[in-house]
């Protein structure tokens, strides 16, 4: 994948296969530390044990048409290629964490990318799907979520055009308050 | 600022135009968004056609993801599935063939030949 936002949609596209109607991102930047950590919380139906065991091995995938799943495993690699590590949480019936931090200042850490692409692509396909989006750098929060945004245009659905490129100009603003001084770096990687 | 506030009127201004819309015509533009069709190229050619609808104000066209269609040397793939049941499956997309396929396909009824499996793999094949 080029980019971690390509990542994200990946690792989402897991969590409306399992189910999940609500799904939480949270995208934390702290540049003391030099740590960028991206976490997605799904509701979805979770992993037994010996699924979460295996689900980073690329022969790993709940598909049965064929025996390769490489979502997990490229995201793995792609934040230990980072100096970061993958971390997963997951048990059946109570939906799955998936967590991957990278240094920020790692040669191959991967740039951010599009991520306002991502979210807004999810939601144009999966309108019943509730997102919700954190972005965090140091002290300065952004909050993002489908729920609010559907309380406010009862009757119209949250995927019709103008609502959602209100969405994308919203989140655009957002990740440009939150990473202002260091967005360059973290989203085109320069 | 981007306010809430704002989504008040686009509600409202929405309201008054679902109101005259027309039935949904129930075409149905499905991508392939899993791993392999995302490391292709699949999300600008999704994003494209959302927005190629939106240019021409068509309402009636639903665009959706799937998962992998399972020939991944193919992606980005995208199918056109009529409410008669027929389905098209346009191969190799990137988001100019994306616009052509709206422009073509949903909005004058034309078949882009040149982009569907069928006529992509002939091609191969002639050359190996």
């Amino acid at each position: 994948m080029r980019d971690l936002s390509l990542h994200l949609l990946d690792i989402l596209q897991n969590s409306i296969s399992a189910k999940a109607d609500n799904v939480s991102i949270e995208l934390a930047v702290d540049t003391s530390t030099d740590k960028l950590a991206l976490k997605i919380a799904d509701n979805g139906i979770g992993m037994n044990e010996k699924l979460l065991k295996s689900v980073t091995d690329p022969f790993t995938t709940t598909r049965t048409s064929r025996k390769v799943g490489l979502g997990i495993s490229l995201l793995k690699a792609s934040a230990e290629r980072a100096g970061g590590e993958l971390m997963i949480q997951s048990s059946e019936g109570n939906g799955t964490t998936i967590s991957a931090n990278f240094s920020i200042s790692n040669i191959d850490r991967l740039p951010l990318g599009d991520l306002t692409e991502t979210i807004c692509s999810i939601i144009a396909a999966y309108m019943e799907i509730e997102i919700d989006l954190t972005l965090i750098n140091g002290s300065k929060t952004f909050q993002f979520s489908t729920i609010e945004i559907k309380k406010q245009i009862s009757g119209i659905p949250i995927n019709h055009y103008d609502v959602l490129e209100w969405i994308r100009e919203f989140i655009n603003e957002g990740i440009t308050t939150i990473f202002g001084g260091v967005l360059n770096e973290i989203v085109s990687g320069t | 600022m981007k306010s809430l506030a704002e989504l008040e009127e686009i509600r409202k201004k929405a309201l008054d135009k679902i109101n005259i819309r027309k039935e949904n015509n129930g075409v149905r533009i499905v991508v392939g968004m899993a791993t392999c069709g995302i490391a292709a190229g699949a999300r600008p050619v999704m994003n494209t056609i959302v927005e190629e609808l939106k240019k021409r104000n068509i309402n009636d066209v639903t665009v959706t993801m799937t998962g992998c269609i399972g020939v991944c040397r193919l992606e980005p793939i995208v199918e056109v599935l009529d409410p008669d049941g027929s389905r098209v499956t346009y191969v190799n997309m990137t988001p100019e063939k994306a616009q052509h396929i709206v422009s073509e396909h949903i909005v004058n009824g034309r078949i882009c030949l040149d982009y569907t499996i069928g006529e992509v793999e002939k091609k191969e094949k002639s050359k190996a």
